[in-house]
């Protein structure tokens, strides 16, 4: 019954690209994670006040994520051709999708990543310093286990955005649902591809909410 | 203990300096509390915060256990600091971990090994009361709770010294004496030298040994409690001893009676130690033709004795009245007739 209401649609092609684009999200959102909460708490804790003060340094990392966060992702993705080439070999298909993705998304979560930790109370890390702890212990203790509640709702917002990142990068080539729909849907005027595309992608999205809201109220102690 | 030298902080912002600690100092002994008392803006806070380098003084020696917190850094500073705890008003638990694991984080920063810590940690609950709440996390505790957690945490590497910042300010009247008996109790157990500062002569009263009072960065008094409040020197003393001997409309109470007993004298009673605790009235109506009546009085309890303010109305001859003062001069009782109230 399916496949007469959905005469274009072969699922084994869906399906393939219902795995690149979780794969290039997935690979992306961990990349993302890492790489923005270490340029978060660089933003923080080079801000005034903190432990590493150091105006310059703070600077420069803000306008390195505030260049890379303005920049419209379809825009990136053309600008970071040479780049990906040379990383990658290539600038088609899933991977070479990967560094683009990563560089539009970590600046956009570093700084959900420095909000979160400056909602951190003063007083706790400077009863960690009055107890005699390292900075590590501060990082690891104190900062990212009371922010954690806020990363991980962050990654949320951040994961959904990257899902339709992937989309974009579909169109020019990265494959997944974005390109399946774009090439077959669009191009061949096939609008039961493009239906059955965009349903997955709703429904990537809304698992992603699901779990990142299920993990964010389980982990809040608050 | 502790030995402040010339210790003068000064903070530099974009409108100008600061002076918030003024070439104060000071010697603390080992095994007493300290209070240092002063309105909010005196300095109290980066005086105290002097003490295990959370601010680094701009001129002189701050010497806390043989060590001169002001010149060390790195490595030696953070195991000077393993060896003083601290308590905040807000308390600053991490709220991400329960008490058990709020109590064994500086555990943690000291390397103490897991099955050590468990043990510690036990201990620490059962000497601040909290038993039954181990596995609460600091959201689900009373203000009086976590404050025992924070005490708990401050003492778990078995410090030497236990500064208080404002540790009863945020809490109601009944939790901050619980709390106080609790840091007498820890005081005597352990002979924990406690360095306290307070707006509140209350808590000076409950538990200091020795009081010092700041105002505009400088101390500007200090001594044991009770000679503090049996003779306030400075005005903000004064001030400061009034907030527990004399209940707010003392002085209206005290015009009124002038008023009304215009014959006679009214006089003020102060009672330390001992003296609050015979039956002077008693004695003097029967030695002498006097009258006595008994207009209001309080008596505080402080950590070294108790302390009264008496006030009476005497009335008789001159020369029995006289008499009758002497006599209550010999009993190491304060005198003070008064005429009017300024
Ligand atoms: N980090 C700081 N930067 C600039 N000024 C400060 C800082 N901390 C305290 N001060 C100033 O120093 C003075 C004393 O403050 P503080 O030590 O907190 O007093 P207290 O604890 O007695 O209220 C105040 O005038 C306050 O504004
Ligand atoms: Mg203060």
């Amino acid at each position: 019954m399916f496949n007469s209401l959905l005469p274009n649609v072969q699922w084994d092609t869906i399906w393939a690209a219902t795995v690149e684009t979780l794969y290039m999200t997935g690979i992306a959102v961990v990349a993302t994670f890492v790489l923005g909460i270490i340029l978060g708490l660089l933003l923080f804790l080079t801000s005034k006040g903190n432990i590493w003060e150091n105006r310059l340094a703070n600077a420069i990392i803000a306008a390195f994520v505030n260049i890379f966060r303005s920049i419209p992702f379809i825009i990136l993705i053309i600008l970071l051709i040479p780049f990906t080439k040379l990383v990658v070999g290539t600038i088609l298909g899933a991977n070479a999708a990967l560094p683009a993705l990563i560089i539009g998304a970590a600046p956009f979560y570093a700084r959900m990543v420095e909000i979160a930790l400056r909602e951190i109370d003063k007083g706790v890390i400077e009863a960690a310093k009055a107890m005699g702890a390292t900075t590590a212990t501060i990082i690891w203790k104190v900062l990212l286990p009371e922010s954690l509640p806020a990363l991980v709702s962050g990654i949320t917002v951040t994961a959904i955005a990257l899902v339709g990142y992937t989309a974009m990068a579909g169109v020019v080539g990265a494959g997944g649902l974005g390109n399946l729909a774009y090439l077959e849907g669009f191009q061949r005027n096939h609008n039961d591809v493009t239906f059955v595309a965009t349903v997955l992608i709703l429904v990537i999205v809304f698992v992603i909410q699901f779990i990142g809201d299920f993990v964010t109220s389980k982990i809040d102690k608050r | 203990m502790i030995t402040l030298e010339n210790v003068t902080k000064i903070y530099q912002s974009s409108n100008g300096s600061v002076t918030a600690v003024d070439d104060v100092s000071l010697h603390i002994k080992e095994g007493e509390i300290f209070g240092i008392i002063g309105y909010s803006g005196a300095g109290k806070s980066s005086l105290i915060r002097m003490l295990n380098g959370l601010e680094k003084p701009t001129k002189g020696n701050v010497i806390v256990a043989d060590r001169n917190i002001a010149n060390i850094k790195g490595k030696e500073l953070r195991e000077a600091r393993q060896e003083i705890g601290m308590i905040f008003q807000h308390f600053n638990l991490l709220w991400s971990r329960t008490v058990r694991e709020n109590i064994a984080f500086p555990l943690e920063i000291a390397g103490v090994p897991k099955e050590q810590r468990l043990k510690r940690v036990d201990e620490l609950i059962q000497l601040v009361g909290l038993q039954g709440r181990e596995n609460a996390y600091p959201s689900q505790l009373s203000g009086g709770q976590k404050q025992r957690v924070g005490i708990a945490r401050a003492l778990a590497n078995n410090p030497k010294v236990l500064l208080c910042d404002e540790a009863t300010s945020a809490l109601d009247p009944q939790t901050t004496d619980s709390i106080l008996d609790l840091l007498v109790d820890i005081n005597q157990r352990l002979r924990l030298t406690i360095v306290l500062i307070t707006h509140e002569m209350h808590v000076i009263r409950k538990i200091c040994d020795r009081v010092a009072v700041m105002e505009n960065g400088k101390i500007v008094e200090q001594g044991e409690v009770l000679q503090v409040f049996r003779q306030p020197k400075q005005t903000i003393t004064k001030r400061f001893v009034q907030q527990v001997i004399e209940p707010e409309e003392t002085k209206e109470t005290i015009a009124h009676l002038i008023d009304k007993y215009p014959r006679g004298n009214v006089i003020q009673l102060t009672f330390v130690g001992e003296a609050a605790e015979q039956p002077l009235i008693a004695n003097l109506t029967r030695q002498f033709q006097v009258n006595v009546n008994i207009l209001q009085g309080k008596i505080s309890q402080t950590h070294q004795g108790s302390y009264g303010v008496l006030f009476v109305h005497i009335d008789g001859t001159d020369e029995e009245v006289a008499k009758a003062i002497d006599y209550i001069r010999q009993q190491q009782v304060g005198v003070e007739v008064i005429t009017d109230v300024q």
